[in-house]
């Protein structure tokens, strides 16, 4: 599905992140690998550092320490925020919303929007989606996107499949109308049938945690990990990238008439350094205009990928010049969906540790 | 072309003999994960990018789809 948003504008970009920090080589022992396979695995996917929060920590926590340093410094006002708009799978509650819980804490005014969303890998463009249809009305001015997870504490430490890549973190991206001409080109599809592919099993309704739930099991490649834990079908979602990824985006850039080569980057999802490298040279787009250099610094922390990538590679730069971008978020769901917007002169545009 | 490929796995797995005519897949002789490995050692020995869509288990199966794989992607035989 095509989608079109005009004069909509992203003003700023936090990117706030556990000050955890937990090395690739301290966890090998864990893996039912050899340890020369373990770091061969290493090089080939970008695995080093990610970060990871500590056990007691919380999605609210991150959004409210992140929102209270752009008020203390002056980067954002309290009355200003017409919507908080979450984009998680980490909730603190099945209910109630955990962007009401920020709201609370914050003690933000009453005549405001707060919705959460369940969305994981392309939840920055599913969030951006409806910031920017939030924007339509008249008396919203101002949309906080907040993209939390913190899938840290369901992953098996025994699970070399997802344990290495996974990271902990948060963005708070500021939305706004934008009084310029300024189009965005976007598309989106889902595949509900294989909803498996990155799945939590246990801990819903469907199937509640009990102690069973909680049992460690073997799989056939030497993985530890039971219902409760995030699994992943690692070959399934690789084929699904690179199967649907590469024609999303010729087909974008087919509907929006712009050339590749003016793209100045290609901001993906970080997944691993492997399946960007292979998605860059597919498209045939320069390795160095798709970074993929997240999953080795801080780990993946799904939706917070994309803003992480933005505020790591682009920083301050972003507050001085201008860059036509290319996002795309894909995985669990299935969802993949991308967008090309002009990302010009931000207010903002960094990363703080928690 | 061959013998080099099989010096390749044998780095990856020692404990296995890939002179074999046998499915490396289906005797568990590489896993996903050594699929990686040997992707990244084949791209940068024959200075190619295997097509993401091709990293499937059949064409790692046995030397000859490995060559069959290097050919389609650009490798001279």
């Amino acid at each position: 599905m095509n989608l079109l948003f005009k004069n909509k504008k992203i003003t700023g970009i936090l990117t706030i992140l556990p000050a955890n920090e937990v090395k690739f080589e301290d966890e090998m022992e864990h893996y039912n690998f050899s340890a020369s396979k373990s770091l061969k695995l290493k090089m080939a996917m970008g695995y080093n550092t990610h970060r990871i929060a500590e056990k007691d920590a919380t999605i609210s926590d991150f959004c409210v320490y992140g929102i209270n340093y752009l008020i203390e410094n002056g980067l954002l006002k309290k009355e200003e925020i017409d919507a908080l708009l979450l984009i998680t799978q980490s909730p603190e509650y099945f209910m109630p919303p955990t962007s009401n819980v920020i709201q609370g804490k914050l003690g933000l005014k009453q005549d405001m929007i707060c919705m959460d969303i369940n969305q994981g890998c392309a939840g920055f463009e599913i969030g951006l989606y409806q910031a920017f249809m939030l924007l339509e009305q008249p008396e919203i001015k101002k949309v906080v996107l907040l993209n939390a997870d913190l899938l840290s504490q369901k992953v098996s430490k025994r699970d070399r499949n997802s344990n290495p890549l996974i990271g902990d973190g948060a963005s708070i991206t500021i939305v706004e109308n934008s009084e310029s001409e300024n189009t965005i080109f976007a598309n989106i599809k889902m595949d509900g049938s294989a909803f498996d592919a990155l799945i939590i099993p246990a801990g819903g309704f469907k199937t509640p945690s009990t102690p069973e739930t909680g049992i460690m099991h073997e799989d056939t490649a030497g993985n530890f990990r039971a219902l409760d834990n995030l699994v992943m079908k690692g070959d399934d979602v690789f084929n699904f990238v690179q199967t649907e990824v590469p024609p999303m985006i010729e087909d974008l850039l087919i509907n929006a008439k712009i050339n590749k080569d003016d793209i100045d980057y290609f901001m993906f999802h970080q997944p691993n350094k492997f399946m960007l490298n292979k998605l860059a040279d597919k498209l045939e787009i320069p390795r160095e205009k798709m970074p993929s250099n997240i999953v080795e610094n801080f780990g993946n922390a799904s939706g917070v990928s994309i803003p992480t990538a933005i505020t790591f590679n682009l920083g301050n730069r972003l507050t001085k010049e201008s860059f036509l971008i290319c996002m795309a978020g894909f995985g669990v769901g299935l969802t993949w969906a991308s967008l090309i917007m002009k990302i010009d002169k931000f207010n903002f545009n960094q990363i703080i540790y928690f | 072309m061959n013998q080099e490929i099989i010096n390749i796995l044998q780095e990856i797995r020692p404990e296995f003999d890939f002179s074999q005519n046998i499915n490396f897949i289906e005797e568990g002789m590489l896993d996903s994960f050594d699929v990686v490995t040997l992707v990244t050692t084949l791209d940068e020995k024959y200075s190619i990018s295997i097509d993401g869509m091709d990293i499937l288990p059949e064409n790692f199966a046995s030397i000859n789809s490995i060559v069959a794989l290097l050919i389609k992607n650009g490798v001279k035989s």
